[in-house]
């Protein structure tokens, strides 16, 4: 009897053993339990987990503090994940298969329209979240097929940096159009100071630069062998061939060009007006100003990627916990949270009737917040297609400005691979 | 699992009576052979769980249409033979497959003969040679992304140290483009991966001539024998299972690094330093093709490439 008992004892322990193991690997898919909740069911949510991949200060104290701040204004706290940016589309991949998601999550908005179509996330519409705060162009960062998935509270865009006193010395005007953009650069170019700095890295920060000038000559990102997108391609890499650019483009991120810029190595510098805090908050703060992308023809007008994050509510399947993300979601989105936000990082706020108020502070923003107003989503045309077609794009800027390929082989090969892949 | 083996130990060496009577001789060894793969089944499990299922896991993922929803709703299409169609049709695939190997090579040969020359060097007694020694392994130390952001400044093309100091040498007139030149892109990765990779071939080198008997040098010099003839007839016969080891670790470490491509060129620039480990991170956690991007990982017989990156790129747009 005794060994009975014993046996069945082992049994139950390997059994135990193969159970602990098979809880700790179950991320397999399928149908797990929706996320556990701590709070007890009614409206007793005492606390909301929330991840983004500000894990850099400042960015990480400002973004944690205007959790904490509308946590506060909501009568629960935060429980913050921050991932390094490199491995949070990962992590976001890893939760929603185990049904894990935090209750609010913030994705970029180029990832939004592939996260969306999974299911994992619910329209702001069905947990009854205004979406009024928000312009219409910042909105459609986080519109997919028509449904708003995501809010942003600030977005930013591509503007063209200029140094005055570098300007002043030539006798120059900043460039408004292609060709003083060519010429003014030259122009500035002198021994170890390049004219113009702007990134053509082999990741969405080349494609990113590359889009105002593309959008401006007319051109599509689902068109990319047509005329516009070559004479935008042309541009970029006759900078770089006549010397006006440096080489290095080719490894250069915006926050390269933004310390290219601000040691005086550049003139001037095409890049994401995010770089501004960094200029703003060095030692000898720069003389500069921000002007708007010069565009193809004198009267033409400019169109201008936004770049941004946006703040989702990922579906739980417990009632009083989403609720009350939706009330997060809402403070995060309010009005206030974008004038604070937006100041401090040098960004610009969602919503369009502050433009006046942000621009009393800030008067050197006017052609950002300008190009922000007449921006678009990177996402808006190919929506889930993007990622492809967006590698597709800075390859062919890499082959062309590296003099691996003509503009014209470089872009029919990405209209192939960016086809190809839908 | 330690409660499990003690239990067992404990009731093993003394059936009791009561069993014996109850099972007769042939349950009594069916009840041995239980107890035997009661030991086994926990190390089954696990490797099961933690190495057999990942491999074949990846491996049904390169005829699945894996994408970013797939994740969530557990549904990923079979769609046979099409993801390994639109890899090998991908006009980036050959150059990778060759760019692997030239890396591997190159890197493979440039610390082994470097490491070991340093090996035999410091094996000679000399003033202050164990701190030199220990002091080479400081690349070592470094995390990888550590040492790629400080090779990408160093090698950069306008103010980089490196050109700097080429151009004081007078070697060079103009910057080399280390790392912004399609043709010169991937010999300046191998560089870089040579100089991470020499402290660990020292370290096992080292080790390995520490083993070789003082005497045998002695008594080969009695025989008239020169550097060249004892290191061809001693050092290297005696050297060659820690040099297999060696060889052996490297090549499986370089085959599947993704980390300083990743810091050093992500892939660029225009595809010239892309390989098999590198297109399939992209592939994946860029493009959102998972299907293709296993599917590239089982060709590079690697699992799929970790996803600890930080140089990852997106605009740093807010």
């Amino acid at each position: 009897m005794a060994d009975v008992l014993g046996r069945s004892r082992r049994i139950a322990l390997a059994v135990t053993a193969v159970t602990a193991v098979a809880a700790l690997s179950a991320c397999g898919g399928g149908s797990g339990p929706a996320a556990s909740s701590d709070a007890s069911g009614g409206s007793g949510v005492t606390s909301l987990r929330v991840a983004d991949y500000y894990t850099d200060e400042p960015a990480f104290s400002i973004i944690g503090g205007m959790l904490d701040t509308c946590g506060q204004s909501i009568g629960v706290t935060i429980e913050r994940e921050a991932v390094p940016s490199g491995d949070y589309l990962s992590k976001v991949l890893q939760q929603s298969s185990s049904r894990t998601l935090p209750d609010v999550q913030m994705i970029d908005a180029q990832d939004l329209p592939a996260i969306s179509k999974s299911g994992a996330l619910s329209p702001v519409s069905e947990r009854g979240v205004a979406t009024d705060t928000v312009g219409e162009s910042v909105l459609s960062l986080g519109t997919v097929d028509g449904e708003v998935y995501g809010l942003a509270p600030t977005a930013g865009t591509i503007v063209l940096f200029v140094n005055n006193a570098m300007l002043a010395e030539a006798g120059l005007q900043a460039p408004t159009t292609w060709d003083e953009l060519q010429s003014t650069a030259k122009a500035l170019t002198s021994g170890d100071r390049y004219g113009i700095a702007f990134s053509t890295k082999n990741d969405g920060q080349g494609t990113y630069a590359y889009l105002p000038l593309l959008w401006s000559a007319g051109g599509s990102e689902d068109a990319l062998d047509s005329a516009a997108a070559k004479s935008a391609l042309q541009l970029e890499v006759d900078l770089v061939s006549s010397g006006a650019a440096s080489q290095s483009t080719v490894q250069w991120g915006n926050s390269d060009v933004g310390d290219q810029f601000l040691t005086g190595k550049a003139a001037m510098a095409l890049t994401s007006g995010t770089q501004m805090s960094k200029l703003d908050g060095a030692e000898t703060p720069l003389d500069y100003s921000i002007v708007s992308v010069p565009v193809p023809q004198a009267g033409d007008t400019v169109v201008s990627p936004l770049g941004g994050e946006t703040w989702t509510l990922p579906r739980s399947g417990d009632q009083a916990r989403e609720a009350a993300a939706a009330e997060l979601l809402s403070c995060i989105a309010s009005n206030d949270t974008q004038l604070s936000l937006a100041e401090q990082r040098r960004v610009v706020p969602a919503n369009p009737e502050l433009d006046t108020q942000y621009l009393e502070k800030l008067p050197k923003l006017t052609e950002y917040v300008a190009a922000v107003r007449d921006g678009r989503s990177r996402t808006a045309i190919l929506q889930d297609a993007w990622p492809a077609t967006n590698t597709a794009i800075f390859t062919a800027i890499q082959s062309a400005v590296t003099g691996q390929a003509t503009v014209d082989e470089a872009l029919s090969t990405a209209a192939a691979s960016a086809a190809a892949a839908k | 699992m330690t409660a499990t083996t003690s239990a067992a130990r404990a009731e093993v060496p003394a059936p009791s009576p009561a069993s014996v009577r109850r099972g007769g001789a042939g349950s009594g060894r069916g009840r041995l052979e239980l107890y035997r793969w009661a030991f086994v089944v926990p190390a089954l499990v696990y490797v099961a769980l933690f190495f057999a299922f990942p491999v074949v896991k990846n491996a049904v993922m390169g005829f699945q249409d894996y994408t970013t929803a797939s994740f969530y709703t557990g549904e990923a299409p079979f769609i046979g033979l099409e993801n390994y169609r639109t890899i090998f049709a991908n006009p980036g695939f050959w150059p990778s497959v060759a760019h692997t190997a030239l890396f591997t090579a190159g890197s493979i040969v440039g610390q082994f003969s470097i490491g070991l020359a340093m090996a035999l060097f410091f094996r000679r007694r000399f003033p202050l040679g164990g701190v030199l020694r220990s002091l080479l392994l400081l690349p070592w130390l470094l995390p990888v992304i550590v040492s790629t952001a400080l090779w990408r400044s160093l090698m950069d093309q306008d103010s980089g140290a490196l050109n700097a100091f080429l151009k004081a040498v007078g070697v060079i007139d103009t910057g080399i483009p280390w790392l912004s030149s399609p043709s010169i892109a991937l010999t300046s990765v191998i560089i870089v991966n040579i100089w991470v990779g020499i402290p660990f071939n020292v370290a096992l080198l080292y080790g390995g001539l520490q083993d070789i008997p003082e005497e045998l040098y002695e008594a080969a010099s009695i025989d008239g024998a020169g550097p060249v003839r004892s290191f061809l007839a001693i050092t290297w016969p005696l050297l060659r299972p820690t040099v297999n080891v060696v060889v052996l670790l490297c090549v499986i470490y370089t085959l599947r690094s993704v980390d300083i491509i990743l810091g050093l060129t992500r892939g660029g620039p225009a595809g010239s330093t892309q390989t098999l480990p590198t297109s399939s991170y992209f592939q994946s956690f860029q493009d959102f093709q998972f299907g293709l991007g296993r599917r590239r990982a089982t060709c590079s017989s690697s699992s799929p490439s970790s996803s600890r990156c930080c140089t990852c790129g997106r605009p740093d747009a807010p």
